[in-house]
């Protein structure tokens, strides 16, 4: 009785911490004036039609997505075939490529981010935008690649077997079995890099940042001048956006198992 | 169709495309920062091609020093505070249904995905004095009147804590859901309570576990770049801030990138470690 009493205590504190900086920004972007109060002043939605609405805040959040959107298609389209071939092949030299595909997420993002500066300043690309696409591919390819190898890793050999004796080919084999098997991975890696390219400020910052602003940077800059209350109602835009895709991959797939819990456990 | 080598270079063609994106935009980005750390600054523009050591002879003054010793100090910290929330509450979760859980897991996924941006801004928002918690405090009497409680040492803190803890837990996450359950049974059938098989069962059984998170959050930690700039005085810069502030704003690539160098180096040993210690548990 008291045990469970102590466990929700400390689940609610756990859940607290998580939400409290939220639940501030959330009533602080719906003040009625440009005031940083909470409880809030007023009740008024305008600071969220702001997004939309502001040429500045509507071409931030274009970027945003626009690079997330491209950004995310890349780093699958590099994922996919790479995770293909090293559960279709016997390659042990190839998981070299597993390896640069892990190192840029699994080191600090200051390091990716510097390389990229260095590099395109050298090959004289720095600023175009299309640099922030390639550059958040190789930065997320990491996401896919884990979410694709936990597909393949799950699809029963003896299907594809089966597919084969039965006489298809490699190019038959994968577009009518082993495609369909992996589209929950392969869309959720897609879902993951999705979300967090569009919440990455430093790559972006240190490629794109002097000519092109997307939302973290747009809101990095405003934070540095000051207070509006824009940033509060795209801050909690994001954490919805963010809560909204997880919240799919979780009805459609399965997370638990994305996260490394098995799935044969009931 | 099983798993079979490669034969003809056909076979190979899968590889080629990720191989030329990973070798061009990683390996040679990574490489150029690389050479760019023994370059000479120039300036005028970015930097001219050199071979001097002399960017890493600024590692030796008392300045750098001191960064790099508040770095070390500030992830141990979190990297501590971390494991020590969230590791009971993992294995509490993971007790949970499983509808609970899946719940839990989209709620952090989110927190963790998260914009650094964002985290400060929010912090900086709850540390203020009209807008903060100290707002709250004083509703409920704990304090005369709301005071501001950024920038300070505990707001970085308490910031990267946050930032660092829906990963701790996720990291921790598969290790505590494939824990077998029996080993916990068995102490409970002997006897034990549930605090006492969880302290004497469930943590010697996943020490290694937990060291490996320890790295694994420190390493974490050490990456954050933002926050301290956000939430903290100067003073409570971090390596990955002198990094982009190096490179960003004194635009001192050379040196920003042998910093960066040196950070590799360390958090890979460090990774190196976690694997290590990783293996030791595979083999036990």
């Amino acid at each position: 009785m008291i045990q469970t009493f102590l466990r929700r205590l400390y689940f609610v504190a756990v859940a607290l911490f998580l939400a409290a900086p939220l639940i501030v920004v959330a009533g602080v972007s719906v003040n009625e004036k440009q005031d940083l109060a909470f409880p809030p002043k007023g009740f008024s939605l305008a600071w969220y039609a702001q997004i939309f609405v502001d040429p500045e805040w509507r071409k931030a959040l274009f970027a945003s997505l626009s690079l997330a959107v491209t950004a995310a298609a890349l780093a699958v389209a590099i994922a996919l075939p790479l995770a293909w071939f090293l559960w279709r092949r016997i390659a042990p030299w190839a998981n070299v490529f597993q390896i640069l595909g892990l190192a840029p997420f699994i080191l600090p993002p200051v390091i990716t981010a510097l390389g990229m500066l260095s590099f395109w300043a050298t090959s004289g690309f720095y600023g175009q935008p299309w640099t922030a696409v390639i550059s958040h591919a190789i930065f997320f390819v990491t996401l896919p690649l884990v979410t694709l190898s936990l597909g393949f890793a799950s699809i029963d050999r003896s299907l594809v077997e089966a597919a084969a004796t039965m006489g298809a080919d490699d190019r038959t084999v994968l577009k009518t079995v082993v495609l369909p098997l992996i589209r929950p991975y392969l869309v959720s890696g897609y879902a993951f890099a999705f979300v967090l390219s569009l919440n990455e400020y430093i790559v972006a910052y240190m490629t794109i940042g002097f000519t092109l602003e997307t939302l973290p940077i747009k809101i990095f800059n405003a934070l540095r001048y000051g207070y509006t209350p824009t940033m509060a109602s795209v801050s909690v835009f994001f954490v919805a956006v963010a809560a909204l895709v997880f919240g799919l991959i979780a009805k459609f797939g399965d997370i638990r198992r994305l996260l490394g819990a098995m799935s044969s456990e009931t | 169709m099983k798993r079979e080598a490669p034969k003809s270079l056909a076979d190979y063609s899968p590889l080629f495309f990720p191989g030329l994106m990973l070798i061009v935009f990683f390996v040679v980005p990574f490489s150029t920062m690389i050479a760019v750390s023994f370059f000479q600054r120039d300036p005028s523009g970015f930097y001219t091609p050199d071979f001097v050591f002399s960017n890493y002879a600024r590692f030796l003054s008392l300045f750098f020093g001191k960064v790099l010793g508040f770095s070390l100090v500030l992830a141990v910290m979190v990297a501590i505070c971390c494991v020590v929330i969230a590791f009971p509450f993992t294995y509490l979760l993971t007790k949970r249904p499983r509808k609970v859980q899946t719940i839990w897991l989209v709620c952090l996924l989110s927190v963790l995905s998260l914009s650094e941006v964002i985290i400060g801004f929010a912090w900086s928002t709850l540390f203020t004095r009209t807008a903060g918690i100290t707002n709250l405090f004083v509703a409920i009497g704990l304090m005369k009147e709301p005071v501001a409680l950024t920038p300070s040492f505990w707001a970085v803190l308490t910031g990267m804590v946050y930032q660092a803890l829906p990963y701790t837990i996720l990291v921790l996450y598969p290790a505590l859901v494939r824990l077998d359950p029996t080993l916990l049974e068995a102490a409970r059938t002997l006897g034990a309570s549930p605090v006492r098989a969880f302290m004497n069962v469930v943590v010697p059984a996943l020490r290694n576990t937990i060291v490996a998170t320890l790295i694994m959050v420190f390493v974490f930690a050490l990456g954050s770049y933002l926050l301290p700039q956000i939430l903290g005085r100067p003073s409570h810069w971090t390596l990955s801030v002198l990094i982009t502030d190096q490179a960003i704003y004194q635009s001192n690539m050379p040196f920003a990138a042998a910093m960066a160098v040196f950070l590799v180096l360390m958090s890979l040993a460090l990774v190196g470690l976690t694997l290590l210690v990783g293996r030791k548990e595979n083999a036990l």
